[in-house]
């Protein structure tokens, strides 16, 4: 029984890189309408940046995460800008290639630039050490990042229900057309919204620096996982994405303990049941 | 009725035909294991752009079908070592998936489509590489031979060498080639283009669309599993990584490449990739980053002349 609770955490804290990464993804889907091949490279560049100004450049961890944060936003705005804000009026499956390209990019700059995987630096002191939990010990870092995935999820939910600009985007994602006819800058909150899930792909990859292995190859593993958890949440929809991060996240901790042989096959039967049942996603209202 | 002149194309087709029989007297063998490359990934490509370009749906699972080619073709040679049986089996290991999995696939379009195969494909890639017993895991297949061309009691023809396989793989990808050029101008071909520009129009013609997509997407398999059939003779291996949606990628690029709405733009497109990619990799081992600004410039390049498609930005 314990460890069935035990496990449960770590899941937990898994779920919340799910979360961080499918935030930003799903808010980019629900207002610009593009799915964003290149979201889980994002990820691997925030993480990347995260290493250089912590583990390379001795920063202190919060400024280093902050500094990957803006880094990564930069990209970002300068993949929405230059590139994906010229093909919003042609087919979908372009928009998908265009970003397919930045994956190709992403991943060989990461090669060229840090030569492939990093070691992990430490844990810094202030997050290091174990918390006695169900009898065994559970790292104060798995903590951290679980508050980590809970503060953002309470903030998005304040940023989009009480705040003027939150109003602004859910304005332009409903009916874009006529948030440009009452006065909305649309391609102003298109590229804001990229800038800010950029960002959250980031926050995940950055906060993973000192625990997780970062390679090159990551942002194409980081992305499908981003896609299940979308898809099994809804395409665009925030709190299904918090919600499938959460069974995801949970039932491949349980599956890698249990069913190691099939637990991968199982989350994508789960996110094929998903398309076909209900492609609006489980928790559509 | 007087008898045509051949056209010009007719007469270049048929010299870059006889080139290719040409080949393995003229050039050396890395040249000739080259060109099998691009003609598998030829064929791959052409069945992606029935569905991609012909009907309009974009799948991201393609290379679970490569996958069940090969893995079906390994799995026989490794018992019963005869080409034929090989070959065949593959193709239809592929195409009983492709007709399975697209029944499912073609109740949707556009992205939706696009996550179902991704999906379908991901798990077919699972399976290769979690299931060892079966599939040999992450290690894959290895020691598949290239066994001789067999009728039993008929006929036995060696295809040990590079040369030979060559031709084996030469006129199977011609005739591949050759029938999907009659496909796109039959009935068929041109139902699904249909299909592709208007939906509700197809419709309200009496077209069964779904109907269609799924004989787009199984024919669109089965050459994904000739594809990939005729490689495991050529590695002797198998390995999973072939099943992984990267692998999908490629005929994505080689017909983006060569060009979406024309015939043979796949085959300039897997040629281009493959030369492309062994001319940058003499000079740096990121090929891939050359590749991805290729990919963005293309896209960039030609927004909506070849689209179909068109959603006003608001301004």
């Amino acid at each position: 029984m314990d460890t069935i609770a035990f496990q449960g955490l770590i899941g937990l804290s898994m779920a919340m890189y799910l979360w961080l990464i499918s935030a930003g993804l799903t808010i980019i889907f629900g207002v610009l309408r593009i799915v964003n091949f290149a979201h889980g490279s994002l990820f691997m560049v925030g993480a990347y940046l995260a290493y250089t100004f912590y583990g390379q450049m001795g920063l202190p961890f919060g400024v280093a995460v902050v500094l990957s944060l803006l880094g990564t936003g930069l990209l970002g705005l300068v993949m929405e800008r230059w590139f994906l804000s010229r093909i919003y009026a042609i087919d979908e499956a372009y928009q998908l290639l265009l970003t397919f390209g930045f994956i190709l990019i992403l991943d060989d700059a990461v090669k060229m630039i840090w030569g492939g995987v990093f070691k992990i630096p430490p844990i810094p002191a202030f997050l290091d050490g174990f918390w006695p939990v169900f009898g065994r010990s559970f790292p104060v870092y798995n903590a951290f990042v679980i508050a980590v995935g809970l503060v953002v999820a309470a903030l998005l939910w304040a940023l989009f229900e009480k705040t003027w600009w939150g109003r602004i985007v859910r304005a332009t994602a409903s009916d874009r057309e006529m948030a440009s006819a009452i006065g909305v800058n649309v391609p102003r909150v298109f590229s804001a919204v990229f800038v800010f899930g950029s960002m959250l792909a980031a926050l995940g990859g950055a906060i993973g620096t000192p625990v997780r292995v970062v390679a090159p190859g990551i942002g194409a593993t980081m992305i499908i996982q981003a896609f299940i958890i979308t898809v099994i949440g809804g395409l665009g929809n925030l709190k299904g994405a918090f919600v499938s991060s959460l069974i995801v996240g949970v039932l491949s901790a349980y599956g890698t303990l249990f069913f190691p042989v099939f637990e991968l096959f199982f989350i994508f039967v789960i996110m094929a049941v998903v398309l076909l049942i209900r492609p609006q996603g489980l928790f559509a209202r | 009725m007087t008898r045509r002149l051949p056209s010009r194309r007719t007469i270049f087709v048929g010299f870059l035909v006889l080139a290719l029989f040409l080949l393995p007297w003229i050039v050396g063998k890395y040249p000739v294991y080259l060109t099998i490359q691009i003609l598998i990934l030829a064929v791959f490509s052409i069945g992606f752009n029935l569905l991609f370009g012909y009907t309009g749906l974009l799948s991201f699972g393609q290379a679970g079908f490569f996958a069940l080619g090969a893995y079906g073709c390994a799995k026989i040679l490794l018992v019963v070592p005869n080409l034929l049986l090989g070959l065949a089996g593959g193709v239809v290991v592929a195409g009983v998936g492709a007709l399975l999995l697209g029944i499912l696939s073609v109740r949707h379009t556009r992205i939706y489509f696009s996550m179902l195969t991704l999906a379908f494909g991901m798990m077919i890639f699972s399976i290769a590489w979690k299931w060892r017993d079966f599939t040999g895991g992450d290690d894959g297949l290895v020691g598949i031979p290239r066994a001789p061309l067999e009728i039993p009691g008929l006929v036995s023809l060696s295809v040990a060498t590079m040369e030979r396989y060559y031709y084996v793989v030469l006129v199977l990808s011609l005739l591949a080639i050759a029938a999907m050029h009659r496909l796109v101008r039959s009935p068929l071909g041109l139902t699904l283009q249909a299909i592709r520009d208007s939906e509700t129009r197809a419709e309200f013609a009496g077209v069964p669309v779904r109907k269609y997509r799924l004989v787009a997407f199984t024919i669109a398999g089965l050459y994904a599993g000739l594809a990939g059939a005729l490689l495991p003779p050529l590695e002797n291996t198998v390995t999973p990584s072939i099943a992984h949606w990267s692998t999908s990628a490629e005929p994505v690029m080689a017909t983006l490449l060569g060009g979406v709405h024309a015939f043979a733009g796949p085959i300039v497109g897997a040629f281009l990739f493959f030369i492309i990619k062994d001319i940058i990799v003499r000079f740096t081992e990121y090929w891939l980053i050359w590749f991805g600004v290729i990919v963005v410039a293309l896209v960039m390049g030609f927004p909506g002349g070849v689209m179909s498609i068109f959603v006003k930005r608001p301004k």
